[in-house]
């Protein structure tokens, strides 16, 4: 049921992409979006396809992968769309009843289908081809500078490691508690919005429940190994830039710079 | 009046690189009123199976009859299927979440549809049937022991009143007291209702007494399908899909080879020592 959400998972195989520090493909998922915002030109939009591409194939995801995220955000993408192509005021193309598709419109509709699809294809690639403890550690040592204005970076990193590690685990719980309720007899299809919200209770105590359980159950275990948080804190395996890293942020750098030199 | 699985298959994963296939021509039949074990290991499929039987999986290849009538055609009522075919997971304490342990159990008869006086009736009889003590009733769920809440659980689907009770792992982390306790009450249940209850476990030993026939399941496939006795007698095959008979087994057949015994079919502690007592008997007679 819930298997199809693929937005937020890593794909396990072995590649160049892989490998790569999380700092590197977080600053090159960044800076990929800012120049999908940025750019204006059709050229530009041709260099960021072929440079996602260069990406996807060295990464050895199958592309369906990634397709697959983008069933999730599908509805939003076509309610952006829909309201860039009928809202937009300009010089009219079409008119169908009270709806009028301007030329403006058009182009802006066109303009945010694509940036968004690249944006979620561009950061599924990130996701698909790194592990969320990896990610965290990336954000974490990004973020250290702002530990001199008293942000607690370790903190924030824990929290959205342990975020990111429970998803699956409570993913497949419902699945569990829904089976388990559908065996008595529970109906979570039918019916209109308020009987299908009342229907979920019995599905949500027990989550909650649990979600609790575990989380009491973390902490507990945290506690016993000694964690008090990242003071003096060393870590197993340190990030360090290796050959690969320089090349890849090399290699964002002139994307950067064909991006804005033709797309602008 | 049975249920009848043909050549079920499931695969999971199916267009994904990770595909595996959870079972594979699977061919069972399981008449009315038996108790039976589904024994496997971790990954055997017996937990796939076992949401075959109501529905709540759909075989990718093969049919599954309940009572003459398939249950994956699109006509056939699911929701009438899961009262009939009662499915107990792991850990079923997990599902509860009602204020009150009666109203918990009163869930499962709602759903059908019942009267309020029936659905009453009903938990009051399934709690009785689980062994659950009436001075809980208006307790919360949540502040019984691990047994008393499994027990609970039970009673959810019990209330129902399935033909078919199904039963996953229902004493893992249970202690052997809670255990004996749970399954003792089980075959009690099937001895005064005549219902058919499928056992599924990875211990021989826990089953070993309450059976009447056994299914043993390895890698998707159905490995052995017989009496326990019979089954226990390929002790050796079963060590080698990581399973094992009861000790009782090990024991009498050692017996056997040291030549203080001809034969055995002991398959618990009780008939061993029948056995045991009357060689001796013949012995000095």
């Amino acid at each position: 049921m819930l298997k199809d959400i693929t937005l937020g998972q890593y794909y396990q195989t072995e590649s160049v992409i892989h490998r790569l520090d999380p700092r590197v493909k977080l600053i090159g998922t960044i800076a990929y979006i800012l120049s999908l915002f940025l750019i204006n030109k059709i050229q530009g939009y041709i260099v960021a396809i072929l440079f996602l591409a260069l990406v996807i194939r060295l990464s050895k995801v199958p592309f369906k992968f990634m397709v697959k995220g983008m069933k999730a955000i599908l509805f939003l993408l076509l309610l952006t769309v829909a309201f860039n192509l009928f809202l937009t005021p300009g010089e009219v193309l079409v008119q169908i009843w009270k709806l009028t598709i301007t030329k403006e419109g058009l182009k802006l509709a066109v303009l945010m289908a694509v940036r968004l699809t690249f944006l979620i294809i561009g950061s599924s690639v990130m996701t698909l081809t790194t592990t969320p403890n990896h990610l965290t550690d990336g954000m974490e040592k990004l973020m250290k500078p702002l530990r001199k204005i008293r942000v607690p970076v370790h903190e924030i990193a824990m929290m959205m490691s342990i975020a990111l590690r429970f998803i699956p685990i409570l993913m497949e719980e419902t699945d569990k508690i829904m089976k388990a309720q559908i065996a008595r007899g529970a109906d979570f299809e039918s019916g209109n919005l308020i009987k299908k919200a009342k229907a979920l209770i019995p599905l949500l105590v027990p989550l909650f429940i649990s979600a609790f359980r575990r989380a009491n159950d973390l902490a507990m275990a945290m506690e016993a190994r000694c964690y008090r948080g990242g003071e003096y804190r060393t870590k197993m395996k340190p990030l360090l830039y290796q050959r690969a890293d320089r090349i890849s942020y090399l290699v964002i750098l002139i994307y950067l710079i064909l991006c804005f030199g033709l797309g602008r | 009046m049975s249920l009848i699985l043909e050549n079920v298959s499931h695969i999971y994963g199916e267009d994904t690189d990770m595909v595996v296939a959870a079972l594979k021509e699977v061919n069972l039949e399981i008449p009315d009123g038996q108790f039976i074990g589904l024994i496997g290991h971790t990954g055997s499929g017996k937990s796939t199976l076992i949401q075959h039987l109501n529905g709540l999986l759909q075989p990718t290849k093969g049919t599954i009859y309940f009572n003459g009538q398939d249950i994956n055609e699109k006509s056939y009522n699911r929701k009438e299927l899961r009262s009939k075919v009662g499915l107990v997971f792991q850990y079923p304490e997990h599902q509860l979440f009602e204020v009150t342990v009666f109203q918990d159990v009163c869930f499962g008869p709602k759903n059908l549809g019942l009267e309020q006086k029936e659905v009453e009736m009903r938990a009051y009889k399934a709690l009785k049937q689980a062994g659950v003590k009436e001075e809980l009733f208006y307790h919360s769920p949540f502040d019984l022991s691990g047994g008393q809440k499994r027990r609970v659980a039970i009673a959810g689907v019990l209330a129902m009143e399935p033909q078919v009770l199904i039963l996953d792992e229902p004493t893992a982390g249970l202690d052997p007291a809670g255990r004996d306790e749970i399954l003792g009450q089980i075959k009690k249940l099937q001895k005064e209702t005549k219902i058919t209850v499928i056992l599924v476990s990875h211990s021989m030993e826990d089953v070993a007494e309450y059976v009447d026939r056994i299914i043993v399941m390895n890698r998707g496939e159905v490995l052995f399908d017989d009496m326990p006795k019979e089954v226990f007698k390929e002790y050796k095959k079963l060590e080698e899909v990581g399973l094992a008979a009861p000790q009782v087994t090990y024991i009498m057949n050692s017996f056997i080879k040291e030549g203080f015994l001809t034969s055995s079919e002991a398959t618990t502690i009780q008939e061993a020592k029948e056995e045991i007592l009357s060689f001796l008997k013949k012995k000095k007679g």
